[in-house]
């Protein structure tokens, strides 16, 4: 790992705090835009609150944690294309363990 | 400050956009061959792409005095069509003899289908036959994982790929180690709604290291930025990072992996 002087990294909160708590504002904001509309519980939905709570979990490597949180766990490659586009989230099979909606 | 623009899509910007790379330092630019937004309808379409890579793009760079380099290849979202596959690989190889031309790329999966990983192998044997750097796109959101780790498996199985001649791109926090682990060289693509920030880039450097990972900005039609790469410089110098610390990742690097390929050479003035 680079050496880093010890000023700097307070940089990292005085130039990157306003950026991150504008999006985790954002977060909140869509999660409330979801549930008003009634699509709370679309998989992606579903998959968003899943990882925010790995946001808080104490745990490190939260970045890596979600990317894996998100990502599609199959290894065999698929018969043929679903289309060109991704999604986001893995839209997990019905038996899968998936983030309850909140109550209202 | 000077940095090499290892993978942008420059047919997509406008000269404009060519401008202000230079005017911020940008040396060299790299453009993969890559989907148009649309699916090609013959092999033809592909040789018109590819002359337009080789010919027209690098003389509209040069009236800005930016050396302008190519890769070449079927890039996976068109892979689905076998029979088309098979007609436009036959054409590459007479577009590798290009002055302009450094590899095969940017090739691999998109949606990790049968289809896309066999056109991917049939790109690597081209490759490993012609003696060509590859650069390799890893694939979108929740494809990347799978995806990454498909395409490790197919290079690492196949006995004439050098992994240092390997360029991984779009890696992200959960496959960077992975692809570093196994001797490739891994690609930081730098976007604001996906792929990576610019603080998240020099995060991964900080816990990754600076060795065989470039950066790049992948500018393309989509929502992109030309400017990333110099504006991430900006985020390592906020940090504390040395000037010596982004001319290693944003200059040396790139110009390490891609000197692999003798075509790839910059006037003095540029190469400092």
């Amino acid at each position: 790992m680079p050496r880093v002087p010890l000023a700097a990294s307070q940089a990292v909160v005085d130039h990157g705090f306003i950026a991150v708590r504008a999006k985790l504002i954002d977060v909140a904001a869509f999660l409330d835009r979801v549930e008003r509309h009634g699509v709370a519980g679309d998989f992606r939905c579903a998959a968003l609150r899943e990882a925010a709570a790995l946001l808080v979990d104490g745990q490190p490597e939260r970045a890596r944690r979600i990317l894996e949180l998100l990502s599609d766990p199959t290894t065999e490659p698929e018969l043929k294309s679903s289309g060109k586009a991704a999604l986001g989230a893995w839209p997990r099979p019905a038996s899968a363990t998936v983030a309850p909606l909140p109550s209202l | 400050m000077r940095y090499i623009e290892p993978h942008g899509h420059m047919v997509s910007r406008t000269t404009d956009d060519y401008q202000a790379m230079v005017t911020a330092g940008c040396v060299a630019v790299c453009e993969p061959a890559f989907w148009a937004g649309f699916d090609r309808g013959s092999a033809a379409g592909f040789r018109d792409y590819y002359r337009q890579l080789t010919e027209y793009e690098p003389a509209r760079a040069a009236k800005f005095l930016l050396p302008h380099f190519s890769w070449i290849c079927l890039n996976p979202k068109e892979a689905e069509d076998l029979s088309l596959a098979r007609d436009v690989l036959a054409l590459i190889p007479e577009f590798l003899q290009r002055p302009n031309v450094l590899g095969i790329g940017e090739i691999g999966l998109n949606r990790n289908t049968r289809n896309e990983l066999t056109v991917l192998e049939q790109h690597v044997e081209l490759a490993v036959k012609h003696d060509q750097l590859i650069l390799v796109h890893t694939p979108h959101l929740e494809d990347k994982l799978k995806g990454t780790q498909l395409i490790l498996d197919l290079l690492g199985s196949h006995r004439g790929v050098k992994p240092e001649r390997v360029i991984i791109d779009h890696v992200e926090e959960h496959t960077i180690q992975r692809v570093l682990d196994r001797g490739f060289w891994a690609g930081i693509t730098l976007y604001p709604d996906s792929k990576s920030s610019p603080p998240r880039a020099v995060d991964m450097l900080e816990i990754c290291g600076r060795e065989r990972i470039w950066m790049n900005s992948a500018c393309d039609w989509g929502v992109s930025d030309p400017l990333a790469v110099p504006k991430t410089a900006l985020e390592m110098r906020r940090r504390g990072h040395s000037a010596e610390f982004v001319d290693a990742v944003l200059y040396a690097n790139p110009h390490r992996f891609l000197s692999q390929c003798p075509k790839f050479r910059l006037g003095q003035s540029f190469s400092g």
